[in-house]
């Protein structure tokens, strides 16, 4: 008689079990896949791969679908010519000396002490999703693996740790595609995506925040379901149900749907962020980094695969990265939390250094994963700095090149993640974060001079 | 004494739950006469007294469940399909005969809907999936599905229908059946074994001693693949000579002529080299590999015999697993010496009237769909309840056959579920756009071929990646996501509110209790109780009478029910 099913003590404790092996942390991102010993097993070797005191907590992504420019950007080539420079010949100083940036960045280039550029980023792969799985993961395309995407081992290594009520692996808005995701650690680390616009007056954060549903009718609702739920109350086995369900609440009617409400914002901040979807969503990040998600990617509102149109669209596109971008190292910085967070910011590859006037692109910039740049800053990284340099035109590297697994691999440092720890494969496969250096896997070391 | 027991072990935590998580007043008691029926259980079949017997020993008296429980049951598990209104209406009307519920059986396993259902099983098995890791590619995939799907149909004798799979030769997409070596991820000799152990025997091949999967991977070791000149077409054959592109650096995908991509694995093992020439069945029996019999047939002649001890009794248990939620072993893919069977009177007897019916599988469902056990209720009895952190092991699991399993729907029924009742559909597509991937959008997610197919919701709703063929592929145990889809998605709301089929409902011209009749008879297949009828009535803020928005509520907390979303 006096063992309670439902004794608060134990129902917690069993509750949290319940977390801990139907998730990855408190709300866990997705469900889980098959082959869930084995994942197990392996998931709690993982927790070995990661050092708790390490530096970054949390990672932004900033991910340029399509590949920006970086001739128009971050490594401005001024001298080159039109051919090269097309519409943007100018440049701007920035707040460290000698550094300087194309001239669509007035506000980022009073940021430059926050972040360091990286001028001779290389993959040589110029295929959208190819360049994007190599960025995203460090693996070559086409073995036989699908591996994780580092979002997705991010959730894998510090999901454990994180008890947080927002899922470790968010995306705002829209997922980027196949070839970033979970891979073969399966449906339980993909991504959470938003949905919904932050910039609108009610960010509908899917699943948490739905449109035309007020908070009175939606707590109405949720009277009238416990009501109404007669064969669940008899079911004392089905109490991990109940569980979830509960931490699907303090998302929808908790704390969890306050961290989406930018209301809660001053005005004047949102401005400084950019009263557009991209502006709010930095912000938005912002509001999570403080809640301690682990991985938070920002998939850029708007294409940059300017094979036509190119100079109009980065006169539309980069003054709100600009904004945004240099608002939220400002007041990550101002709050404290820059060096705890990682933000990075690049593409799947930069565009040909030579623009195409010919017809059919008519002043255009192709692929190009010959050489680009990327922009990291916070959790341990330095700034103020450049790391490498392309040639006279940006067509080459000329020194120090930086290969995916050297980015990739220092984000992961900086975690506390050990970058050729053991992933758990399905089949017991032998796989790991990142690929060992070889003769086609190319490495130019860890980013070291800004770490 | 029972009742009032009841009402201490079931009443008081649902009060602890309802004020944990709110502030609404304490329910009132569920009625267990809606789901558990008074008649006594009787032992009229094998199955019956074996288990009866077995739960008389240790002092447990099932229960069987209510009609409205059964409809819904049988049909969620027959065709992976909810009864619609009128179907529940008619059955609860009919006359209550001892053979109701087995008319109804057999009416449900003539539908059309019992091989879309199957075949999706079975997909899961034999990893039908025409992309990563799988890589049957779309038109095969759909041939496979297809020809699965027809097996299921026609009834073939199961002996038939595996000896297909094994011993088949000829193109992915003429001769179907030869998809199974291709639906395998590792197409090594061993990775072969290891998936004809699995599906066949129920067997897993990596708990094997390495001798054992050595000596049955040499029946595989002839298997061969060829590309041919018409896109994506793959002959798979019996390669004597070795004539064909070693199997294991046959990389998925390389199916394309002139494309083979090299494995790092197969650096040191040259498998293609010393081909081994002895093959050992898993009994320990040897034979010598000639070049005049292709030796996937030997394995075949093998195991496809009524004295083969691994494979009517690993189907039957299967089957088992499928219908009654739980295996007599389990997982139902995982014979091993150490997992000794719940009940093995009860495997055994199975075993041997699936033999003797020359294996007919429609006839092992009947069996095991018209029993009493089948129809035992879900509701855990008080004793169980004061235990319910520690479900009873000691007694080889016997005891947990006293209840019908309380399991999530799967994904694919789910969603078809929540389609039916509001009149909606769902768009699936694969990640590769080719025309056999073209889906119409009145596809029912259980008829979906291939499992490249998708949509977000199965995905996040635990259907099987087909990535291994295991059982515990699937995935149903609960996870905040999930609902926050159910409770919040603009995918659900939209479909309650836009949905012809509630609508009509609502707009129907019947007094408001006909209106939430009608509901529970559509979404819970059952009749609600005075109870219920009056916590809905008084749902609207002006006392009974109707919005629109508040039958979008009541649905929405109708589909959000336990009763809803598990089959009990």
């Amino acid at each position: 008689m006096n063992r309670q099913p439902n004794n608060p003590s134990q129902a917690g404790i069993s509750r949290r079990q319940t977390l801990r092996c139907g998730a990855v942390g408190a709300t866990g991102v997705m469900l889980s896949g098959g082959v869930q010993g084995q994942a197990f097993a392996a998931e709690a070797a993982s927790a070995k791969a990661v050092r708790s005191n390490a530096k970054a907590k949390t990672v932004i992504q900033i991910f340029l679908w399509g590949g920006m420019s970086h001739n128009d950007t971050w490594d401005p080539k001024p001298k080159a010519g039109r051919d090269y420079t097309g519409e943007f010949s100018g440049v701007i100083s920035t707040n460290v000396p000698g550094t300087q940036l194309g001239e669509l960045f007035p506000s980022l280039s009073k940021q430059a002490d926050k972040y360091s550029l990286i001028r001779s980023m290389t993959h040589g792969n110029n295929g959208h999703e190819t360049a994007a799985y190599l960025m995203q993961t460090g693996h070559l395309p086409g073995e036989r693996l699908a591996y994780p995407s580092v979002g997705a081992v991010f959730s894998l290594f510090k999901g454990r740790d994180y008890d947080g009520i927002i899922p470790p692996y968010v995306v705002l808005t829209k997922p980027q595609g196949r070839f970033s995701e979970e891979g073969f650690l399966g449906p339980k680390f993909k991504p959470f995506a938003t949905g919904g616009d932050p910039n609108a007056a009610r960010f509908a954060v899917e699943g948490v925040v739905a449109k035309n549903i007020s908070d009175d009718r939606q707590k109405a609702r949720r009277r009238l379901l416990e009501k109404m739920d007669s064969l669940g109350a008899t079911m004392p086995q089905l109490e991990s149900a109940i569980a979830t369900k509960e931490e699907a609440y303090e998302l929808i009617l908790g704390r969890g749907k306050e961290v989406f409400d930018l209301s809660m914002e001053d005005d004047k901040l949102r401005d400084r962020y950019g009263r557009h979807t991209f502006g709010q969503e930095c912000l938005v990040a912002r509001r999570m980094v403080e809640t301690g998600v682990p991985y938070i990617v920002i998939n850029y509102p708007g294409g940059w695969d300017t094979h036509k149109n190119h100079f109009q669209t980065m006169r539309r596109q980069v003054p709100q990265l600009d904004q945004g971008l240099a608002a939220l190292l400002e007041d990550l910085s101002d709050r404290g939390l820059l060096d705890s967070t990682i933000v990075w910011c690049s593409g799947e590859f930069g565009r040909g250094p030579k623009v195409d006037w010919q017809p059919p692109w008519n002043g255009g910039r192709n692929h190009y994963g010959k050489v680009f740049s990327v922009l990291v800053a916070g959790g341990g990284f330095q700034g103020g700095h450049v790391v490498g340099a392309s040639d006279d035109k940006g067509e080459t590297v000329k020194e120090r090149p930086v290969y995916p697994v050297d980015l990739l691999g220092s984000i992961y440092t900086l975690a506390g993640i050990d970058p050729h720890a053991k992933l758990p494969h399905p089949l017991g496969v032998d796989a790991q974060v990142l690929p060992q250096p070889s003769e086609t896997v190319k490495s130019g070391g860890l980013l070291t001079e800004i770490m | 004494m029972k009742i009032s027991l009841w009402i201490v072990f079931v009443l008081l935590p649902t009060m602890l739950t309802v004020n944990a998580n709110a502030d609404g007043p304490p329910q009132s008691p569920p009625s267990r006469a809606v789901f558990e029926s008074t008649r006594p259980v009787n032992r009229t079949g094998k199955i019956d007294r074996l288990v009866v017997d077995s739960l008389d020993s240790l002092g447990i008296k099932p229960v069987l469940c209510s009609d409205a429980v059964f409809i819904r049951r049988a049909y969620l598990d027959t065709i992976g399909t909810l009864p619609t209104a009128t179907e529940v209406r008619q059955f609860l009307a009919a006359p209550n005969t001892a053979n109701k519920r087995i008319r109804l059986i057999n009416r449900l396993l003539d539908r059309e809907e019992f091989a879309d259902y199957w075949a999706m099983k079975w997909s899961d098995v034999l990893r039908i999936k025409a992309e990563f890791p799988i890589n049957l590619w779309p038109n095969a995939a759909q041939a496979y599905h297809h020809w699965v799907r027809t097996s299921i149909a026609q009834n073939k004798p199961y002996d038939q229908f595996a000896r297909e799979l094994l011993t088949s030769s000829g193109s992915n997409f003429r001769v179907a059946p030869v998809n199974f070596y291709r639906a395998v991820q590792n197409k090594t000799p061993e990775g072969l074994a290891g998936a004809v152990a699995l599906t066949f025997m129920g067997s897993r091949a990596d708990s094997w001693p390495a001798e054992r999967l050595d000596g049955m991977a040499a029946f595989f070791s002839r298997v061969g693949y060829k590309p041919t000149s018409e896109w994506k077409e793959e002959i798979v054959f019996w390669d004597p000579m070795h004539e064909s592109i070693d199997a294991a650096n046959f990389a998925p995908g390389s199916a394309v002529p002139g494309k083979v991509a090299e494995l790092k694995t197969n650096d040191e093992g040259s498998s293609s080299k010393q081909r081994p020439t002895m093959a050992v069945f898993p009994g320990g029996r040897k034979v010598k590999i000639s070049a005049d019999v292709d030796p996937r047939t030997q394995f075949a002649d093998w195991l496809i015999r009524d004295e083969n001890p691994y494979f009517a009794r690993s189907i039957v248990n299967r089957v088992w697993a499928w219908i009654v939620g739980r295996g007599i072993v389990e997982p139902a893919d995982d014979f091993r010496h150490d997992n000794p069977a719940a009940h093995p009177e009860l495997l055994a007897y199975l075993e041997k009237e699936f033999i003797n019916s020359d294996y007919d599988l429609k006839s092992l469902y009947r069996m095991i769909l018209s029993s009493q056990v089948y129809q035992f209720s879900s509701l855990p009895d008080s004793k169980q309840l004061s235990d319910s952190k520690q479900p009873d092991l000691k007694n080889g699991g016997v005891a947990l056959m006293a209840h019908y399993p309380v399991r999530r729907l799967d994904a694919e029924v789910l969603i078809d579920a929540v389609n039916q009742i509001t009149g909606t559909n769902d768009l699936y597509t694969s990640a590769i756009p080719e025309p056999f991937t073209y889906i119409p959008r009145d596809q029912r997610a259980i008829a979906i071929a291939d499992g490249s197919i998708t949509s977000p919701f199965l995905a996040l709703f635990g259907r099987s990646a087909r990535a291994t063929g295991m059982a515990d592929e699937r995935n149903n145990k609960p996870v905040p996501a999930q609902w926050l889809h159910m409770l919040n998605s603009s995918h659900i709301q939209t479909k309650l509110e836009r949905g012809g089929k509630l609508r009509n409902i609502f707009t129907a011209k019947s007094l408001p209790r006909k209106k939430i009749e009608e509901l529970y008879l559509t979404i819970l297949s059952r009749y609600p109780t005075e109870d219920e009828l009056k916590i809905a009535m008084s749902y609207p803020k002006t006392r009974g009478k109707f919005r629109w928005e508040d039958g979008i509520d009541i649905s929405w907390a109708l589909i959000n029910s336990t009763e809803f979303l598990y089959r009990h």
